[in-house]
């Protein structure tokens, strides 16, 4: 390959892309389309915003109401299983059912409480040892010569494009009875009995940390990779240790970092299924596998829908946050 | 700074890498093993990865969800595309704050959520206009694309954000109009983005099971939902093979597609410099 191999490349590409645009302008039913959406003010503009504006609203927001209002329905043994809200009861008779029985079950029921406690205790856990973890790996990265750091970053990220569920399923035959460390310290005979690991909380723990730790060292990376070093420098001169410097300088300024991974963990992780259902115990009680329960075992439409919404609740707050920090992340460039 | 590796710093990436690898290599490595109890090695063999190209349910299951992911993938980079370009390009405009909530809720936004939310979407659908009749691929490739196309939509915005748009100055001011510059400027300088896009939209789809699990109708079982039922019932080794599988793909798919990526970087980065140095 010569040098000049990329431009001439890009060039031939924008001259296919010019050929099909000019092709395109001359296809009648392209052209009666175009001026029929000029005339009723339809702009290009418009149709950018629309198309993924609508398509949202259709299966991300609308989807919520119907939670909503499936959740404050009574069960009845039908496909759906569950009764309607507004009925027709014949001539001019609308009938208007809210049933509040769902969430009064959730608040009756210690299961409920206890599994939204548990969930909110699990993932708090794991967010902190993933920071405990993800933090000085992050660091050691964004600190290292740059020619190593690409691959240093893509390894942290490969893992990541390998299924989840593997990866959770590995964690099974490591953990287990006859699994990879008990045989191990058997055979070095530092323990003459298998330690039960697997179906335990600590089980969970391993694999929630495994798994989201890629999402807690992006975010930290990409704000410690940014840090002005010339800050750490001037402390330096000032004779500011090594160790003060850290807790006086990088820290703070990596706060947002070290938020915005927090979150990309947490708020997943209150509602994991596939992790406390293959590596926990059967009394593990995790408030996604109870909605799983609910709705899959139980057919118990609205009960599942109430658990989804109280879910919510609990992480509206969280999930604000998060998305004002990316917000702030990414509406640096915005312009005009 | 020295060029020495501090001690803690070396131990830090030793200790954290072998975290993150060691319980894949655990999986490669049993997947040879000949013994049906995938922890006790009984010898070098072969024999799992045979198993696996003879099981129909799992080869089945692994084509309809490659099927459903790269359909997924195109759509959620249009879809993403359009939405990035919109909240990095056209300033302040009516709607702005909720199209940018909807595009970063999906993030975070717990599966079981998802899952129940779209599939009594589909339910109410269904009773009220007859589509999607009965649930399968289109509404696994639906739900997919609506979570998948935020993670899309970041990547555009949050390159569109650090672009230099000189370039698509320039061409609006000598009459370009905003689709041509689109065409013909922005897409192919975002194009290795919507590339990365692209193929971390057909993993996330790939390796979904939760959303699947509830859009799914019956008949229509990704490799997800198959490995789901057959790893709670206990370890079993042609699971294995078919990870190692994975891992191989996946490892040659990304170094390609990392060495391409920076070969055009250099390259463009290149013909800037070329390009300064000739105005000079």
């Amino acid at each position: 390959m010569t040098t000049h191999a990329e431009g001439p490349t890009s060039q031939r590409l924008s001259a296919g892309v010019q050929l099909i645009l000019r092709v395109l302008n001359h296809f009648p039913p392209y052209r009666w389309t175009h001026a029929r959406l000029l005339k009723w003010g339809v702009t290009g503009r418009t149709l950018v915003i629309a198309v993924p504006y609508l398509w949202l609203m259709l299966f991300f927001l609308v989807p919520f109401i119907i939670v909503l209002k499936i959740a404050f329905s009574e069960t009845q043994i039908a496909m759906p299983p569950y009764q309607p809200l507004i009925q027709w009861l014949g001539e001019k008779t609308v009938s208007l059912t809210i049933n509040f029985g769902n969430f009064l079950f959730l608040l009756e029921d210690n299961l409920y409480w206890k599994a939204f406690l548990n969930s909110l205790k699990v993932a708090g856990i794991s967010t902190f040892f993933c920071l405990l973890i993800g933090y000085p790996m992050a660091y050691a990265i964004a600190r290292a010569d740059s020619t190593k750091r690409n691959i240093l970053l893509m390894m942290v990220i490969l893992p990541f494009w390998t299924s989840f569920l593997l990866r959770v399923y590995a964690w099974i035959g490591i953990l287990k009875n006859n699994g990879l460390i008990n045989n191990f310290l058997l055979w070095t005979g530092v323990i003459d009995q298998p330690i039960v690991m697997l179906q335990t909380d600590f089980a969970i723990y391993i694999g929630i940390v495994y798994s989201y730790l890629p999402f807690m060292i992006l975010p930290l990376y990409s704000n410690l990779e940014k840090m002005d070093l010339t800050l750490l420098e001037a402390a330096q001169d000032l004779g500011c240790g090594p160790f003060k410097a850290f807790m006086k300088i990088t820290l703070p300024l990596s706060m947002s970092g070290i938020l915005a991974g927090s979150m990309l963990v947490f708020i997943p992780a209150v509602g994991e299924f596939v992790i406390p259902t293959l590596l926990g115990g059967p009394e593990a009680l995790m408030i996604g596998k109870v909605l799983w329960t609910e709705f899959f075992n139980n057919r118990d439409w609205p009960v599942a829908s109430a658990v989804a919404i109280a879910l919510l609740i609990f992480l509206v707050v969280p999930i604000v946050y998060f998305q004002r920090l990316q917000a702030r992340e990414t509406g640096v460039g915005v312009h005009r | 700074m020295s060029r020495k590796v501090p001690l803690f710093r070396l131990s830090v990436l030793v200790f954290g890498f072998a975290f993150l690898y060691i319980p894949i290599l655990s999986l490669i490595v049993y997947s040879f093993n000949k013994s049906r109890l995938v922890t006790v090695w009984a010898g070098f063999s072969t024999e799992w990865y045979g198993r696996l190209f003879e099981n129909e349910q799992i080869l089945g299951a692994a084509w309809l969800s490659l099927k459903i992911a790269a359909i997924n993938a195109s759509g959620a980079v249009i879809l993403g595309t359009l939405a990035g370009l919109a909240l990095a390009r056209f300033g302040q405009f009516r709607g702005r704050t909720i199209l940018s909530s909807m595009t970063t809720a999906p993030l975070v936004m717990p599966e079981v959520i998802t899952g129940l939310s779209l599939l009594l979407l589909f339910v109410a659908m269904e009773q009220l206009f007859g589509w999607p009749a009965g649930r399968g691929v289109t509404t696994i490739t639906i739900a997919h694309m609506t979570f998948t196309m935020a993670y899309v939509t970041v990547i555009v915005q949050s390159r569109l954000a650090t672009m230099d748009d000189s370039l698509e100055e320039a061409a609006m001011d000598l009459g370009a109009r905003p689709a041509k510059v689109f065409f013909l400027i922005t897409l192919p300088i975002i194009a290795p983005a919507l590339l990365s896009g692209w193929l971390l939209a057909f993993t996330i789809s790939l390796d979904d099971l939760v959303i699947a699990s509830f859009v799914a109708g019956p008949g229509s079982s990704t490799l997800p939902m198959v490995i789901f039922s057959k790893v709670r019932l206990g370890v079993s080794p042609d699971i294995n093979a078919l990870a190692s599988i994975m891992v191989l793909l996946v490892t040659i798919g990304v170094v390609v597609a990392g060495f391409l990526m920076s070969r055009q970087e250099k390259a463009r980065q290149r013909d800037m410099q070329m390009a300064i140095a000739a105005n000079q």
